[in-house]
This record gives C-alpha cells, structure tokens and sequence, in this order.
C-alpha cells in the first residue's frame, strides 16, 4: 500500500540522514564555526561561593598583549538580568521570590562559577592570560551550600529581601481529603529520600559566536541552544532590547543538550552585545570545568512522604512534602521543574485517590538547577517506585502484585488523577507483564543462588512508571504561570519538481529529526526521504519555535508538520480538481498521488507542485500559486508515556561495587516512526539513569566548593559501566494527537533509577536494607556491608 | 596554558644542560602527566625539554637477572613486550591496564615513576619488584626513590634513564580505580622474588609505600588468606568524595589478597 | 615561534605554533579540519583521538610541537578519497551508534586502533574496556559496542560488508 520503495515511511528502521556529516568530521558544531576577524571571550569567574564584590582593577588586563576589552557589569548599563520564564505562586497567592539574575556579578557573586568579568582578545590564550591580570577585591560572605544550611535560622541570604532563601511554598491537592484518608488507613508508610544532583555533562560545551552587520544593523548569535527561537525572544526583548527582525539566532549541530541547553545563559548576552560593541566577532567556548560551574544542574530535591494503604495493600492516599534546590539564581525554567513536572506526576501508574503536595524551593550558593533529562518525573518517579518497594516490604505484600493491585487500569481511560493531570491511554499491565517475562522475573532467585555460590550477591528490581510528555496545550500551561506558548510550528514547502523542504520549530541536537521528521512526509506525501530535507535550528529560515526539550518534538512538532501536510494536500487536491475537471469532492490523495475517485484520472504530486509554480493552467482566480503551508500545533493536553523497567545487578561484597548485569525496559511510547531512533533513544535514557542510580552525584562542600567539578571527580557513566539494554516498545496511542506518538526521549532516564535501586536494595537483603540513596557508590555500599556485619 | 620555550635534544647530555641551565625547565617526554597539569595552569615552567628523541633511553632489554625498561618506552609498548610477558607477567598487565589505550600509547614509564603521583600504576611495580632506577647521575634503589606526594629523589637537572627490574618468582598486581577519573584508588604489587617479599601498595597514601605485615605475612605463608587478616592502619591515608581513608584501608587488604591470587 | 612540519590525511603542513599550542589546536585552528572535538579539559572524554604514526592519541594532550615529522589522520581522513566510508564508519550508522555525533569522530578514531591491534577479535567485554578512554553520554555505548563488534569481523576480511556481520 506504500508507494515508498523500499518502505521508509511510519515504521521504519531507516538509517539516518544526519550520520554521514557526522561519522566524516563534517557536522557543524557551533564552535567550529569562525566568522572573520574573530576575536575571543574568557569569562572571568567567581572562585567564591558567596562575597561581596569591594571593587574590579581591570586596567592592567585591558593593556595586555593582544587584548581588545575587559568589560565588567559597570560597562553593561541598561543591559537587563537574565529572565526566568516561569511564575509559581505561593500558597497565598503572592507570586515567588524573583531576585534579578544579572548578565555579569553587580556588587557580589553568589556561586562559584558567577561571572564576574570578560576579557575579549584576539586568542583564547591571550584572554584568559590576561584574565588572570584582572584583580578583583572579594570581602568573602558565609554561603549556604545546602538547602539545610540555607532554612536554618538566621542562615545567611543569597538574595537581600529574600527571606529564608526561600523562593516560593508552593501546593497541590486536597490536604483534608488526604487527612481524612490517613485517618482510616491500614497501613501508613513514611519514607525520606534525596534526589541527588546532576551535571547534565553533554559532550559538547557550550559555545556562543556573536556577530554584528555594521552595515544593516543586524545581530546574529550562534550558539549550542536546544531552542534558537526562545533564546532569540528572551535575549532580544528582555536583556538586549534587539528587536527580533534584527536578531538571529543560530543553533547548528548541537552536540547534545539534555536540558541543560534549553535556557538563556549570560554568555549568548555577552558576546552578542560585545560582538556589536567592537565590531567584531566574538567567541566564546567553555572548558568542561567550566562547565560544570556555569551549565544549569539538575535534580537535587529533600523529600518526605507518607503513603497510606487499606489492609489490602490498595493506596488510600499520599502526601508529600519536597524542598527543591534552585540554585543562586532561577534558571529559565526553573520553577516549574519541582512543580508543575513533579508533584503533578505523583500518581503515576496508581489510582492513588488523594493526593497533596507541598514544595519549597529554595536559594542557595549553588549553580542554578533546572531542567535536566527528565526533569522533575524523574525525581517523582523515584520517590514512588521507592516508596511502594518500602511499603510492600513493611507490610509483606509482593512488590509487584501491589503494583498490579494499584494500576489504573487499561479500561479506566481517560483517567482523571486527583493531581490535575487526566491521562487519555495507557496499559500498565501489559508493558508490567511483557517485561517481567523478558527479564525472567520468575527465575531470579536460582541466578542469585547462583550468584552467591561465586561470592556476588545479586538483586532485581522493578519500576512501573508514567511520565507527561509535551508539555501543553498553552492556555493551561499560561494559567500555571509558563510565560510562553508551548506550541510548535511546522512549514512544508513542496518545491516545483516535487522535493520538500520541512521547517520545524523543534531543534535536533542528536534526536535524529532529519530522519524521523522526513519519515512522516514519506508516509503521508509518498515522496522518499532521500527528497526531503529538515531545516531546523535558524531564526531566519524557520518562521518560529519553541525547541526541543521535554520529549516534544514528535508530539508537538511532529504533529504541526502532520497539520502543515493537511493543508498541503487541501490545496494540492484544488489544483488536481482544476486540471482533472473534477470537482475538489471527488479528489482522493493517498501518499503521493491525487486521484479522481472512482476513476484512473490520476496526478502526481510532482504535477501538482509543477503546476503550482508554473501555473499556466491554474485557478489562479481562487487560488495562489506555490505549494508552501505552515501549522501551528497547540496541543489538547500532555502525552502520558509509561511502562516497566527491570534492573539486575550483582554486588562484589569485598569492595562494595554494583555491576549492572541486565536491563529490560519495555516502554508505551505511543506510535512509532522508527524503531532503531526509539531504541537509542531509550538505552541512552536508561544510561543516565544508570548513572544517576549508581554513578553520579555533585558533592559541594559546606564553603559552597564544588568538589565534583570536572570529569576526574564526576563519574561520567563509561562503556564498561553498563550493560546490554533489552529494549521493547508496547504501543497504546495517544488520543489527541493527529500521529499517535507519545515521546521518547525521556522514559529512560524516568523509569530506571528506581529499577536499579531497588535491585541493589535487593541485593543487601540480608543486611534488612531499607533503602540506599543515590548514587549507590563502591563506598556507600561497602559501609552498609561492613557497618552491618562487623 | 602558559606559554614556554620548548627543546628537543638529541643526547642526555644535552637535555641535562637545558635543564641544568634553567631550573624552571621540565622534561617532559610522552606529556600525559605534565600537560593535563600545564592546561589546568597548575604548572608555569619556563621551558619543555622534550626527552623523546634521546634513543639511549629507549628500548627493553634482559640483563642477567633483571630486566631493564628505558624510561622513554611507552606503556603500550610494556604491556605488548613479549620480553616482559615472558619475565615479569606482572608488569605487562600493569601497563596494559593504566589509564586507557590513548594514555598507553603517549605515557611512558619515565614520565610517570619520575611525577611519583600517588594514584600512579608504575611506582606500585618499582617498589613492589625492588626496582633500581637509573638516572643521568646514579642509580638509586626503590627504597629511596619514593620521597613522598609528587616527590622523588630526581634533583632538578637529574633524569631518569631506565629502571632496572629484578625478575621474580612470583609477581601479582590488583587494584581499585577511583570510579570517576579511573586512577587508582588502592592498589597493591606483591613479589617473590631475589629482593625478598615485598607488597607495595599504591593509590590509598600520598605516596607509595611498603606493607611490612603483609610482607612478613606472605614471607612466612604465600597466600591470598595470608594477607586477609592483616588490616591497613587508616591513619594517614587519602580521603576524597570517592573514598574515605577507612574504606581505602580496607581495600589494600582486598586488593593484596588479589594481588596474591593473581601471582599464583 | 616554533615551526612544526607534519603529514595529516596525506598532506604535509608547515606551520608556526607556540609551545602551548596543542595538536588539537593545530588541527582545528589553523588547519580546519573540525571534525575533531575537544568535550573536557582533563584527557577523559576522548573526543579529540586521532591517529600520530598509527596510535590513537588524544590531540587535547598533545602538544603540536611534538608532533614535528608525525603522520597524523583525523576523521576526515579515514574513508577513502572516493567517500567511500571505512568499516567503522559503516558500521556506526548501520548500528546506530552515534546520535548527536559530538564524540563521535574520537569513539570512532579509538574503535579502529583498538580493533587494528586486536587481529585476534574483540569480545563484548573486551570492547567495553578498550572504550575507557571515550564518553559517550547519549547513546548508553550499546550501539557502539554491537557497531566496533561487526566493523571487526569485516576489518579482519571475516565477513563482507557490516550488514553481514548483523545477521
């Protein structure tokens, strides 16, 4: 039925597009990107945690070899503070705490990492020689490095007239309807856990080319962004005042983002605004330990939760109390992470019936923390996959019949929960089944005895969970305080022989785009792939976007493009209407071809571009010529994917180190465009979530130091820390959206931390472990073996 | 990095005189510890000797009962030597597992006994086969080589030509790599062999040093469970977020106990 | 300044450096060749391996003035002039072993020296270790691993084409 040969449409395992520049050096990362006559930014950064700024002696610097400028934040008056894009409220209404996050430190720093000075010279070297030169007078403060030391009374403050550190005390839920549920429960099961902090660490760092056009006025930015357009908004209109017709912004080839590229960093600002103010190119590239000083973290939440179960083991009601750290300043999407993507999702797969929840966010002398892989699902998703391991070991019920007992289940949709969100699919039971048959849930307890005869011992754990994808529709998500629509838009513009170029809002920076993207106008407009191309990541050459994060490309992109492509095929069948002398009723369109029902009278869609480039025979009276639309997507409401992960692991008792020996994911992401893309997709989800599980964690000390600050202290997740991932999708669609899918960017990095701590918990059954928190570290496990023996 | 003058003489003699006429000259030779160090700017030296062209410190040779490593061979070229397989079975998977294959092919056994770095693979080998290093000036023995953290016996204009290492009996290497940065955490090098018994262990100090009850342990039984009892005084050692100075002092005790196994 | 004199895909250069200038600064500065990449700062994430005289080497911790005389192939230089792609090449697209294709020059750089040197195959394991030297932070390396698993069996003239290897 497809004229697409051989088949690469919806379905399809195609290789992709993109990896021939990629695998022969010829990608285009931005910072292999020179514009002529460029000079260099090194920006100069707090050492401190917290100080106050007495005074900059920059003179000495400025007439260095080779040295163009030194600017401090008395140089960028009228320049504005970095916007945040999200307002919570209180819980009485009163909006958060918003302190100005400034482009360059004004009068103190508040991290280690804040920038305090740029010096701009013709070599990277050279600047970062003269960088030394700059003196900068420190009265160095207390700093509070941890959420504990930043609510402690009398605590320092990172912002004056910020009371307490704290940003916003922020609810969700019924606290009476909770109250009164626990006030009959069998069972009441408190449980308290911290979600560590990340670096999300994308093997590209950040990078940001300024460039200005004396002639015509324009601005253009190259930077690693997952989202040019919002950049382009922020930037220009709140800290720059550049209107957007003389703004460009340019994400090429992005060496991955997960998250941590989403937000408007003060270094875009800087070397956009010098770039004009020299009149010359600037490039600035950070240094991975820079990096883990100026990239937005991720994660970092205290919780304490409370389940309340009937005698049965069915959930009765849950209440939660979380503190999330936000870091010295709210990143651009900060507070909706620990909100509006966390406590929302509190019911996962359960029909939980009360709910409530209550968050902190609070200041402290850290690196701003924001959306990271996941962002918020992942921390809830541990914190309810945990917590119902404790409760069936506490109240002797099987860990997975309690999860079966709980499922909403796959008849009860569209599942409205008690924390606002309303499922529209799912089918809890069969990914549960499908992978505790692959793992060979049945037959564990002969690997661990064989385990234990080699000195190892072994664990399994499982993790049922659901996550809410493209985050949507924009009324809703403007009435919970997003600053910004969270559409996509998709332009087709089929070309006059027939090939078709796609503009899309959404960014790939490794999602494979350019070939998952080309694969819906194969299947729906039957031309190959090979005639598509995906244009992406330009401001001047995609008309607008909101840029990929939150696993929304397909769903929201995608499904722009699907709407573009409707209207490609409404106007396609006029002109196949006019030059078969049919009437436009009559016309049918299936991949490729316009066909007069009921007849052989057939046009292809190449005649039909043809003809509207080219229109000597047109109706031209009704119709413009050209064969281009554009869609605006706004979606209905979120995408729920879900699923179960299943982690094994084998402990060395002697030195305390978990290897991971198996993992199954079986994952509903809705409608699949390309199995292999999907597949990657999840084993490298589940990598991060091995790591955050097992391997990595940011240690400050109380000073505010980062002692996790480079690659030699973070333990980046490596090929002989994993293990083979066994992948499989189980598909219910999506409702409400035109292609089915659900996003699957994500699920890997949600489903598998809880899997893998509960298999390591498992594993030290013997010790009457409760709970381990992450990362379980050689260390870590070793004093609970040895505390516990000896 | 800062900027330096950079050298590349052909003889010893030479590179001596650079680094005799310059006291804030480094010799450097495959760079895989000292450019790490010059790229965080840790390190300001004025001048590079590169010693790489210096053919007299090249090559692996058995003389009598010793084999003798010129401090220029790369680490993949000690873990490849058929001549080292064949006598110190210990030394080859030593070098085969230091850092990671980029690493083996720049780092050389020179470069790395002379930094003395305390998460360092070699000065476990050095110390734990009673190794001999010969220098432009003298030959020292391993006892008196290892001074402490980064510090060797080396004077500045001093070069490390070659080590000369006994050939034991019995030789075993095991160690715990630090999970994030892959140096070792604590590692312990035990030999047989014409110097007696000795366990050198690595990683856990700021300096490499000798586990005298171990040794006389092994002397008396060779045996992994001879080791097993024998608990590391905590006192003294390394602690960072990977690893506390107790559990690093019960790793030498695991890692001795591999060690042994693995010599047979 | 130092003058340095090196071969690089078969094209010999001569250019002035400082002495602090790295190999990857070389290359990616002053010759262009931008399919290298540097993604840290402290030799562990092996996105800059090239190949000096046949071995990997990480470019980041190399100075150019010690490669004065060397033979240096960077990822542009390792498919055939004609475009054809080396096994490598082949194999991490057939296999899906690359997505945002950063570290993917130096994975794929590291795979061949481990591969050449190893005539004797490569088990599962085996390649795991011999990639200690590069991260990969999206792919969770699966895909490399099955990738450097077939590009070996056609490198060794075990097989014909990686898609054979996949079956």
């Amino acid at each position: 039925m497809n004229l697409v040969t051989p088949f690469e449409g919806i379905g399809a395992s195609v290789k992709r597009k993109e990896d021939l520049r990629f695998l022969s050096g010829r990608g285009q990362y931005t910072d292999d990107i020179n514009r002529p006559g460029q000079a260099y930014a090194f920006i100069l950064r707090s050492p401190h945690a917290h100080a106050r700024i007495a005074g900059i002696e920059t003179a000495k610097a400025a007439a260095m070899p080779g040295v163009l400028a030194v600017y401090t934040s008395a140089d960028l008056a009228g320049i504005g503070g970095l916007p945040c894009g999200w307002q919570i409220h209180n819980k009485d209404g009163t909006p958060m705490a918003e302190p100005k996050h400034p482009v360059l430190a004004e009068g103190k720093v508040r991290h280690v990492g804040d920038p305090v000075a740029v010096v701009i010279a013709e070599t990277r070297a050279r600047a970062r020689d003269a960088a030394e030169a700059v003196l900068v007078d420190y009265e160095v403060l207390p700093a509070v490095a941890s959420m504990a030391a930043a609510q402690a009374p009398g605590a320092p403050l990172v912002h004056e007239g910020v009371a307490g550190n704290l940003c916003y005390d922020w609810h969700i839920g019924d606290a009476a309807q909770v109250e009164a549920a626990f006030a009959k429960a069998a069972h009441r099961v408190v449980f308290e856990t911290t979600n560590n902090r990340l670096v999300p660490n994308a093997m590209e760092p950040r990078c940001a080319v300024g460039d200005y056009d004396t002639a015509t006025g324009e601005h253009t930015l190259y930077t690693t962004s997952q989202n040019p357009h919002v950049i382009r908004l922020l930037m220009g209109a709140f800290v720059l005042n550049i209107p957007e017709a003389k703004l460009r912004v340019v994400a090429p080839d992005v060496g991955g983002g997960f998250g941590s590229k989403i937000y408007h960093y003060a270094e875009e600002a800087i070397v956009t605004w010098a770039a004009a103010k020299l009149g010359r190119p600037v490039k600035w590239t950070a240094d991975r330990s820079e990096s883990f000083v100026s990239d937005a973290h991720g994660r970092d939440h205290v919780t304490r939760a409370e389940l309340a179960l009937d005698a049965e083991g069915r959930f009765l009601a849950l209440k939660v109390s979380t503190q999330a750290n936000m870091g010295a300043y709210l990143s651009t999407f900060a507070p909706c992470v620990p909100t509006y993507l966390y406590a929302t999702l509190l019911a996962g797969v359960y029909t939980t019936p009360a709910i409530y929840a209550e968050v902190k966010a609070v200041f402290t002398n850290t690196v701003p923390v924001d959306a990271y892989r996941g962002a918020g699902r992942p921390e809830a998703t541990f914190l309810l996959e945990r917590l119902v391991d404790v409760a069936a070991k506490r109240c002797g019920f099987d860990r997975v019949e309690l999860r079966r007992k709980n499922f909403i289940s796959p008849d009860a949709f569209p599942y409205q929960t008690p924390v606002a969100l309303q499922y529209d699919s799912g089918n809890y039971h069969a990914t549960l089944d499908a992978a505790l048959a692959t793992a060979d849930w049945a037959g564990f307890e002969a690997r661990r005895a064989e385990a234990k005869a080699r000195g190892r011992l072994r664990g399994i754990g499982i993790s049922t969970y659901l996550e809410a994808c493209g985050i949507a529709p924009s009324a809703v998500v403007g009435s919970l305080g997003a600053r910004a629509g969270l559409y996509e838009v998709g332009t087709i513009r089929v070309h006059p022989t027939g090939s078709v170029t796609v503009l899309t809002g959404a960014h790939s920076h490794g999602q494979g785009h350019e070939t998952t993207f080309a694969q819906l106008v194969a299947d729906k407009l039957g031309v190959p792939i090979a005639n598509v191309e995906v244009v992406h990541g330009d401001t001047a050459k995609v008309p607008f976007g909101m840029g990929t994060y939150g696993s929304r490309s397909l769903a929201v992109g995608g499904s722009a493009m699907d709407k573009a492509m409707d209207k490609i095929i409404a106007k396609g069948k006029k002109i196949a209407a006019h030059l078969m002398e049919a009437s436009v009723e009559d016309i049918e369109f299936d991949r490729g071809t316009f066909r007069v029902a009921g007849t052989d009278k057939a046009k292809s869609l190449t005649e039909i571009s043809l003809a509207a480039y080219v229109p000597h025979n047109y109706p031209i009276e009704e119709l413009e010529p050209g064969l281009e639309e554009t869609a605006f997507y706004d979606p209905k409401n979120f995408t729920y994917p879900g699923g179960c992960h299943i982690a094994e692991v084998e402990i060395e008792p002697e030195t305390g180190r978990v290897h991971l020996v198996n993992f199954t994911a079986v994952d509903d992401v809705g409608r699949v465009i390309n199995p292999m893309i999907v597949e990657g997709q999840v084993q490298g989800g589940v990598a991060q979530g091995v790591g955050q599980a097992l391997l990595e964690g940011c240690v400050y000390d109380a000073d505010g130091q980062l002692l996790s600050g480079s690659m030699l202290d973070y333990t980046m997740p490596r090929a002989d820390d994993l293990a083979p991932v066994s992948v499989a999708t189980h598909t219910t669609l999506c409702t409400h959206n035109p292609l089915g899918v659900k996003g699957c960017g994500e699920v890997g990095a949600i489903g598998s931390p809880p899997a893998v701590i509960n298999a390591v918990v498992d594993a030290l059954r013997d010790w009457g472990v409760e709970h381990i928190e992450m990362p379980a570290t050689p260390q870590k496990i070793w004093s609970i073996i040895h505390g516990k023996s000896c | 990095m800062y900027d330096f003058a950079y050298h590349k003489p052909a003889t010893l003699a030479d590179a001596v005189k650079l680094l005799a006429a310059d006291p804030d000259a480094k010799a450097v030779s495959g760079g895989h510890t000292l450019i790490p160090a010059l790229k965080l700017r840790l390190n300001k030296p004025s001048a590079l000797v590169d010693l790489s062209g210096i053919a007299e410190m090249k090559g692996i040779r058995r003389e009598g009962g010793a084999l003798v490593i010129g401090a220029l061979t790369r680490h993949a070229e000690v873990a490849e030597s058929a001549e080292v397989k064949a006598a110190i079975p210990a030394l080859a998977y030593l070098a085969a597992h230091i850092g990671d294959v980029q690493v083996r092919n720049r780092g050389t056994l020179g470069g790395s006994v002379s930094n003395n770095d305390p998460a360092a693979d070699y000065p476990a080998a050095v110390l734990g086969l009673g190794a001999t290093v010969h220098t432009s000036k003298r030959k020292i023995a391993a006892d008196d080589f290892f001074l402490g953290m980064f510090t060797t016996a080396l004077e500045p204009d001093e070069i490390l030509v070659a080590i000369s290492f006994p050939i034991p009996e019995k030789a075993g290497y095991a160690k715990m790599k630090n999970p994030a940065s892959r140096y070792v955490m604590a590692g312990a090098f035990v030999s047989k062999g014409p110097m007696g018994v000795r366990v050198a262990i690595n990683g856990a100090g700021p300096c490499v040093f000798r586990q005298s009850a171990m040794e006389a342990a092994l002397a008396a039984q060779w045996s992994p469970e001879a080791v097993a009892g024998i608990k590391q005084d905590a006192d003294g050692l390394n602690s960072d977020i990977h690893g506390s100075a107790e559990y690093r002092a019960h790793l030498v005790t695991v890692m001795a106990k591999r060690a042994v196994a693995a010599a047979g | 300044m130092p003058q340095v004199t090196l071969t690089v895909n078969g094209k010999q250069h001569t250019v002035e450096v400082e002495g602090r200038t790295l190999l990857v600064e070389l290359l990616r500065e002053k010759l262009r060749l931008t399919g290298t990449h540097v993604g840290c700062d402290t030799s562990q994430c092996g996105a800059c391996v090239v190949h000096v005289n046949g071995d990997s080497v990480k470019s980041c911790t190399t100075l150019a003035v010690m490669c004065d005389g060397a033979h240096v192939t960077t990822i542009e230089g390792l498919a055939a002039p004609d475009g054809t792609l080396h096994p490598m090449q082949e194999a991490f697209r057939e296999y899906h072993a690359l997505q945002c294709g950063f570290c993917t020059p130096g994975m794929v750089m590291s795979a061949v020296d481990l591969v050449r040197k190893n005539p004797q195959g490569l088990s599962e394991k085996e390649i795991r270790e011999g990639l200690e030297g590069n991260l990969c932070r999206c792919t969770g390396y699966h895909n490399i691993v099955k990738a450097i698993a077939a590009a070996q069996e056609v490198m060794h003239g075990r097989r014909a084409s990686v898609a054979a290897a996949a079956e």
